[in-house]
């Protein structure tokens, strides 16, 4: 699993206790609330409710409303107006409650988030983060299972990472926060309840790394947030079966680490994608298309994508079968000719 | 200490009536209409003038080289000289002004050097002025979107107790925009230091007001948001400047957000690019035309003998000033490199964002060698 030591600017490490993602996620807000009181945090219920998936439980009651507080409920708003709080030198995060509830703030995203910096010639830098609870698997009804990354991937101007375990929640928030670049950070609503035993402050590998989460010669399978597990599931059922999997946590999105998976790649020579969101026009299209393009040579089988289906989210009771599974995985990976 | 104040909203309509403080034959106005705003003083007057006057000396200027050819796009403030420069001058050095498209003649009027302001409609570059060393946001191009700007750098200087405001300048289409609304709601809700100018210039390119909004004025919008609101007279620079002046004053001793819309019109076409006769008459603009805000003040000044024909001739002087410097910059062309492109998306250099400034380097190369060669031929012959 991914390495991690102690934070250089930290203070002694404490004993290991066992946290959840959200335990996690609220521990990187608290400890950077406290290290720099530039860093304000808002949006819907984040206050005495701590957010409906509480993540920002108990901040209110340290902190104070001044530097957490409930925004009226409005998307645009919230970044529109996080914008203007980066540009007199703050550091907001802001929290939009689930995936599909980010996209009133498109606009502001994509014209202003991701633009101002360059517009400027990088005068006015906006160094915010937008936490975007994201994907499936949890039983949502309608709107609370989208995967918007292939969003804010596709727009030039945005840092787009998503953690997968506890120990990259807790490391990934905190570099997020102390980014000079607005940075879009996808939390795998699937996983905030997954545990890890960390001590904190805990460091893992930087937010723009990829990482080696399984070693294998056979298949590199590239993963990230919620399909990390589902890839590491599928690499355990098919060790059993004479199949060494080689796992790729991502974790970047926007930049991708083209280094490590590149030399993945030319180890196993065989790579597929894994993703909840749908194939047409999806982040894995960009995946399998560039490492095609830079590792052609290496590469005994097309890279392969296994995702969710091109079809709107469904309703929690067909979700099961929409979702890629570590049988589904296996299976998709017994497509390609195996004679070599 | 917690900025959450209790707070009572307001309920007051706005005055169906513009606020006016000068008639449009220059008269003083006493009555009722002048919202028990007064008239500013002289001094003040006789500056706004002034900036007025270079404002549309610019502002004509920049429309001809436009239509020249030496910017992609201008789009004029010609006629809106009360809002543009009344407002802007209600505001300090330290304060924050979020500005659209239309508003160059504020930026000019705000100190910014034309070759700045004009940088971006030139097309050289997205914007080309400081924005922290003026205080001023870039000129943005998507409606309402810096309404939610200057309210969240509005909070952000109150959680630091810098008692500063920001004002930022919507059209009447603007209104229409969900971000315009959740501006309003979030500065009423927060109370912050914002004034918002709506010029209402009746009309969102071809688009009439009465296609946006069943309101009886736009200042009405604020009650419904709990602040107050006021219907001006937008080729009134007087009454502008006063009733922006008193919400400066009440936003920076923490008395929230004002709503304020100047009832204008645009005596140009949106952009070089439109064709006004297409959505309204040419009667129309002679009537505003015989509302210009210029002649209006001009008019009440000399009345009040405080405009010499000598402050005239200075004062167009130094207009002229400002439109053969203007001529002068826009007429030499800016030298652009064109791997610039790859240096401000992001603070750390991405390796993919690398190789691809590598290859249009060496199509650079490869250009600058095929036209070394061309010379070269073409020397020989
Ligand atoms: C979000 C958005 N939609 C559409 C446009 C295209 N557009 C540019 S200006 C304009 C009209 C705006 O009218 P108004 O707000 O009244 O301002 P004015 O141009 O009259 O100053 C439109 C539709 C835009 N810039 N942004
Ligand atoms: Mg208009």
């Amino acid at each position: 699993m991914t390495a991690t030591t102690t934070r250089l600017d930290a203070p002694a490490a404490s004993a290991p206790t066992q946290l959840t993602m959200a335990g996690a996620l609220n521990a990187a807000l608290r400890d950077a609330m406290a290290a720099d009181d530039r860093v304000v945090v808002y949006g819907e219920d984040v206050g005495p409710l701590g957010g409906v998936f509480r993540v920002t439980d108990g901040l209110q009651a340290q902190f104070g409303e001044d530097r957490i507080w409930d925004s009226p409920l409005a998307e645009s708003g919230i970044i529109g107006t996080a914008v203007g709080m980066a540009m007199y030198g703050m550091r907001p995060v802001v929290e939009m409650q689930f995936d599909a509830f980010s996209y009133p703030a498109f606009e502001q995203m994509v014209s202003h988030v991701a633009k101002m910096r360059n517009r400027t010639k990088g005068r006015m830098t906006l160094p915010m983060v937008v936490r975007i609870p994201c994907a499936g698997a949890i039983g949502g009804v309608e709107h609370h299972s989208d995967s918007s990354e292939a969003y804010w991937t596709s727009t030039p101007g945005l840092t787009v990472v998503m953690p997968s375990n506890p120990a990259d929640a807790y490391s990934m928030l905190r570099e997020a926060i102390d980014s000079n670049d607005p940075v879009v950070f996808m939390e795998p609503k699937s996983r905030y309840w997954s545990k890890a035993a960390l001590a904190l402050p805990v460091i893992t590998a930087p937010m723009d790394r990829a990482v080696v989460v399984r070693e294998g010669t056979d298949v590199t399978l590239l993963a990230y947030g919620p399909t990390v597990r589902t890839a590491l599931e599928a690499a355990d059922a098919a060790e059993a079966e004479g199949l060494s999997i080689e796992v790729v946590d991502l974790r970047s999105l926007s930049p991708f680490d083209d280094e490590t998976v590149g030399a993945s790649v030319r180890k196993t020579s065989r790579a597929a994608v894994i993703h909840e969101a749908a194939q047409f026009g999806g982040y894995g299209a960009e995946v399998a298309a560039r490492v095609t393009e830079r590792n052609f040579h290496h590469l005994a089988a097309p890279v392969m994508r296994i995702t969710g289906f091109d079809i709107p989210y469904p309703s929690p009771k067909l979700e099961e079968h929409y979702l890629p599974t570590p049988d589904r995985v296996l299976a998709a990976l017994d497509t390609w000719e195996w004679d070599d | 200490m917690s900025l959450n104040v209790e707070h009572h909203s307001v309920r007051a309509l706005p005055s169906e009536k513009p606020i006016r403080l000068l008639d449009n034959a220059g008269h003083a106005v006493r009555s009722a209409a002048s919202g028990g705003f007064e008239l500013p003083d002289l001094d003040t007057l006789l500056e706004l003038y002034r900036r007025m006057v270079v404002a549309r000396r610019f502002d004509v200027q920049v429309t001809a080289l436009t239509k020249q050819g030496r910017l992609a796009t201008y789009p004029s403030a010609y006629g809106q000289e009360a809002c543009e420069i009344g407002a802007i001058s209600a505001i300090e050095a330290r304060d924050w002004f979020f500005p659209t498209y239309r508003d160059s003649i504020a930026l000019l009027t705000r100190g910014i050097e034309p070759a700045d302001i004009l940088l971006s409609f030139r097309g050289d570059w997205h914007n080309g002025y400081d924005q922290y060393a003026h205080r001023c946001a870039s000129q943005t191009t998507p409606l309402a979107t810096q309404a939610l700007h200057a309210v969240g750098l509005a909070h952000a200087a109150r959680l630091r107790q810098d008692p500063i405001v920001t004002m930022t300048y919507l059209g009447d289409g603007a209104t229409s925009e969900g971000d315009a609304h959740e501006a309003f709601n979030f500065a009423a809700v927060w109370q912050t230091p914002t004034v918002f100018l709506v010029q209402n210039n009746q009309f969102a390119i071809s688009v009439p007001l009465a296609r946006q909004t069943h309101a009886a004025t736009l200042a009405d919008k604020a009650v419904g948001y709990g602040m107050p609101g006021y219907h001006v007279d937008g080729n009134d620079v007087a009454a502008i400047y006063a009733v922006t002046r008193a919400a400066v004053d009440r936003a920076r001793s923490g008395g929230g957000p004002t709503l304020i819309e100047g009832l204008t019109y645009r005596i140009e076409a949106h952009t070089n690019s439109d064709d006004p006769t297409r959505y309204r008459q040419a009667r129309d603009v002679e009537h505003w035309k015989r509302r210009d805000p210029i002649e209006r003040l001009e008019k009440y000044l000399v009345s009040e003998g405080a405009l010499s024909e000598a402050a005239r001739t200075e004062i167009a002087d130094a207009a002229e000033a400002v439109a053969a410097h203007t001529r002068d910059v826009m007429t030499t062309e800016a030298d652009l490199d064109p791997l610039e492109l790859f240096d401000h998306v992001y603070e750390r250099p991405r390796a993919s964002l690398l190789e691809q400034r590598a290859r249009l380097e060496a199509e650079l190369a490869d250009a600058a060698t095929q036209a070394g060669h061309r010379n070269h031929a073409g020397a020989a012959r």
